[in-house]
């Protein structure tokens, strides 16, 4: 967003008179002298939904990796997803959220705080741990992929135009009219369907189109800018304008689009993983954890509850931080001010009217 | 305009073209669709079946040059033959198409209606407490995993709720204070004006969910379920009362006569109808007759009371006399419902969780009408899932786009009432854009579809070719990814015609 400069911005000389603040409103206020980073930064931090979801997906992220550790490195969790332990007698999960005087054992974590699966001897804590891990390095390959796809060809065509742009937009529309399970699924087949990195591949080579269709269509809007003119008239390269000077300002389309790219490819590998074409045994994702599971509904549900559960809250955060950045990135999204934030305003105005004299007749 | 489409469908035949080749030469390289022959014992069988296959799928020539033949083939309309079965997929599509056909609009068909409703009314009455409820919800149907909610659906659906039938149907207290609250909620978010009114309003909604509830369990409803005359008149009544005063306004009078005098037509029908719906003959063509003399009598009645806007008080009466119609058509068959669940084939247990129909059940129109409903739920719900929250959330972004445009200010300041403004400028226009959305999201559906005909074993496209995927077999892969691109591009070129003749200010040339 460097060459850009909203309409809301007041020019600078302007801050310190008195009229024009009195004229402003009051979302025009809360971004006075402030760059347009800190003005995305200071929205997305207030959004309280993408807020709380952050955090959790931290703990979430931090917990998969220092449970079970990651590659050598070991974890304080004294189960791995590959170990088989001897059958418990008491197969159910251990964790406890409920507190005593209702009945329950109080906050507690217990030896399988998510349950073991007797029968092939598993704890279900370290398959769950060891699939968050896998979904993670598959959506950020899935998102490292298409957005380095979706870029490139979005800016090349949207920038070049012509013949350029009506070949490349054939080609995302050939991708486009598939149904991405379906191609997935035979791809993910075709390049040997066990492992992580065959599925991860797949996925990312067919989900760049959404994204390329988007920023091609920013491109388009912004090459006709009067600041694109003038970088061209100083003598800019064409690699330079589209990298230095119309990238930055589709930042925000493809931060937010990567994110819910990266919340929907894990639901599609949970999918793939599911109808027997993802991650297969002896590595285990959450879908293959839930597709195992599934006929344990009724006698064992927890090995089946809580790797759906996990999905479920990954997936909903990420949907949650696009929805903050979407909201902190778009320069007409208005808040309606609450009628308590007007009345502090107010006084504080009136305390800094009273306080320095001078400043207002 | 016709230029227009020539172009496009020239242009998607190439795409069809290259979608269908990179889809092949995957194929090909999967692996080889003859591996189940190793568990065919006899030498020569094995032999046979092996020269027939190779032959007919002309698998000793290079992918590319068989990507032609089958090519070819598909061009003078023949798939070829499943390696595995060695059917023809033709005669599979004839089957399995209409299935997957029946579950896909069914899904469309209610997440369009009920997104649509829930988008507007969350629309209009932004940041209140059932917008958020209810974005909370779409965010929630976004994340959920399809497969996920299929099996515990299937616990619930196909084992507990039956078994509750069987228990009695007594619905527990808490599920009756549960929904009595959510009532509340909901009424106190939609209704308007100020807090004492809107409290009102949430407390008589409250006790109606609770009394309509105690009722219907008290009454064992949901082991013998029906609407009956006594329920008829008053529903009548209320819809009548509800499209008039939505689409033409309560004062309105020709509007409302209209509606009232379709509705007594409605209530009057309601005991002959019944010897017409009892006769052998009855079929879904019979259905569609009655709803066509339905509609002409609900656009005559609105005619014959005349005034300046005929068509209007057409349109209202025809509505009108359509929700009638269709409650006097879902009263019959709960009729037979016990005819249905009393069945020695089914037992009590009404909610099937495999399949699309009992193949032994036999009886009247309505039996097998209630064996479909009864399958068709639990998987029908599982794909409303995927497109329910969409069309929730694009039709309140649409709707709150068309709100605040210039027209809209101009309307509510020439004095229109909100009805008019709501309804006649801001709906109108806001549902355009879901012409796109439809067709983009048949894609989304259809590839749903494989996962929810997969968990609930029934036999439409999607299984097809997940069976064909995880045998290897190219034929029935091919022929489903055909299907499914030509119904996907179709749907994407009549999204924009349809999109061009709603809004004028698109052009296509």
């Amino acid at each position: 967003m460097t060459d850009e400069r909203t309409p809301t911005d007041p020019r600078p000389d302007d801050v310190n008179s008195d009229v024009v603040l009195d004229e402003l409103t009051h979302e025009q206020r809360e971004v006075v002298g402030l760059s347009q980073g800190q003005i995305v930064r200071k929205r997305f931090f207030r959004h309280k939904g993408a807020m709380i979801s952050l955090l959790v997906l931290a703990v979430i992220l931090v917990m998969a990796i220092t449970s079970i550790g990651a590659g050598p490195i070991p974890g304080w969790y004294p189960y791995e997803h590959t170990d088989l332990i001897p059958p418990v007698d008491r197969e159910g999960p251990t964790i406890s959220v409920v507190p005593e005087f209702l009945g329950g054992n109080g906050l507690a974590w217990g030896d399988h705080p998510f349950g073991v699966d007797n029968q092939r001897g598993r704890d279900l804590f370290a398959m769950s741990m060891r699939g968050v891990q896998v979904s993670m390095v598959v959506i950020l390959v899935l998102a490292l992929l298409s957005v380095t796809l979706g870029v490139l060809i979005g800016s090349v065509a949207g920038f070049f135009g012509g013949w350029t742009d009506a070949i490349l937009m054939r080609i995302t529309d050939v991708f486009l009219i598939l149904p991405l399970l379906v191609v997935v699924s035979v791809a993910a087949y075709s390049f040997g369907a066990t492992g992580l990195w065959s599925v991860a591949l797949a996925l990312g080579l067919f989900s760049w189109t959404g994204l390329a269709r988007l920023v091609r269509a920013e491109f388009l809007a912004i090459r006709e800018r009067e600041f694109v003119d003038a970088a061209r008239v100083a003598g800019a390269s064409s690699a330079r304008i589209i990298f230095k000077h119309i990238l930055p300002n589709t930042l925000g389309t493809i931060v937010v689009s990567t994110t819910l790219l990266m919340g929907a490819g894990i639901l599609t590998e949970a999918a793939l993983s599911f109808l027997g074409f993802g991650i297969q045994a002896p590595n285990v994702s959450l879908g293959s954890l839930v597709s195992d599971y599934q006929g344990s509904f009724s006698t064992r549900p927890w090995l089946f509850v809580f790797p759906g559960l996990l999905i479920i809250s990954i997936v909903l955060c990420l949907q949650f931080i696009g929805d903050g950045l979407r909201d902190a990135f778009d320069p007409r999204q208005k808040r309606i001010p609450k009628f308590k934030d007007l009345d502090r305003r107010n006084q504080t105005d009136q305390v800094i009217a009273q306080t320095a004299p001078g400043t207002r007749p | 305009m016709i230029m227009f489409i020539a172009r496009r469908l020239f242009a998607s035949v190439f795409l069809l073209l290259a979608a269908t080749f990179i889809v092949y030469i995957l194929m090909a390289n999967a692996g080889d669709p003859l591996a189940f022959l190793v568990d065919i014992t006899n030498p020569t069988q094995r032999a046979a079946i092996e020269r027939d296959v190779t032959r007919a799928l002309n698998l000793d020539t290079p992918p590319v040059v068989r990507y032609f033949n089958w090519l070819a083939d598909v061009l003078r309309g023949d798939f070829g033959i499943s390696a595995r079965t060695r059917q023809s997929v033709n005669s599979e599509l004839a089957s399995r198409v209409p299935l997957t056909l029946k579950l896909v609009a069914a899904s469309t068909l209610l997440s369009i209606t009920v997104g649509v409703i829930v988008g507007i009314v969350t629309a209009l009455r932004q940041y209140s407490g059932f917008d958020y409820i209810v974005t909370f919800f779409t965010f929630l149907f976004f994340s959920l995993p399809v497969f996920w909610v299929a099996v515990i659906l299937k616990d619930v659906g196909g084992i507990r709720f039956n078994d509750w039938l069987r228990d009695g149907a007594n619905v527990p207290v808490w599920l009756m204070v549960i929904a009595a609250i959510g009532a509340a909620i909901v009424g106190y978010s939609i209704a308007g004006g100020r807090a004492p009114r809107r409290a009102g309003i949430a407390a008589a909604s409250a006790a109606g969910m609770y009394g309509l509830l105690w009722y219907l369990s008290y009454s064992n409803w949901f082991l013998r379920p029906g609407i009956g005359l006594p329920v008829l008149i008053p529903l009548s009544v209320g819809i009548a009362l509800a499209i008039t005063g939505v689409f033409a306004g309560i004062r309105n009078r020709k509007a409302l006569y209209a509606a009232g005098t379709t509705a007594l037509i409605g209530v009057l029908s309601y005991l002959p109808l019944q010897s017409v719906f009892d006769r052998e003959s009855m079929s879904w063509t019979t259905a569609l007759v009655l709803l066509v003399i339905t509609m002409i009598i609900g656009v005559g009645v609105g005619y014959a009371y005349g005034g300046f806007d005929k068509g209007l008080s057409a349109k209202v009466s025809a509505i009108t006399g359509l929700f009638i119609a269709l409650t006097i058509f879902v009263d019959r068959h709960m009729q037979s419902w016990q005819e249905y669940s009393e069945n020695p084939i089914i037992r009590n247990r009404p909610i099937k969780t495999i399949g699309d129909k009992e193949a032994r059940l036999e009886g009247s129109f309505w039996v097998l009408n209630n064996d479909l409903v009864s399958h068709l739920v639990l998987p029908t719900v599982t794909l409303m899932l995927i497109s329910l929250a969409g069309y929730t959330r694009y039709s309140r972004a649409s709707m709150l786009e068309v709100l605040n445009q210039e027209y809209i200010r101009t309307a509510r300041a020439k004095g229109l009432t909100e009805r008019t403004v709501v309804v006649r400028h801001g709906l109108r226009n806001a549902m355009i854009p879901l012409a796109t959305i439809v067709a983009f999201d048949i894609g989304g559906v259809l590839g749903g579809a494989v996962i929810t005909e997969s968990v609930f074993e029934w036999n439409g496209m999607g299984r097809f070719f997940i069976d064909g995927l995880q045998n290897l077999d190219p034929n029935p892969v091919m022929a489903s990814t055909v299907v499914v691109g030509v119904t996907a591009i179709t749907a994407n070129i009549l999204a924009d015609i349809v999109y061009s003749l709603l809004d004028p200010r698109i052009r296509i040339h």
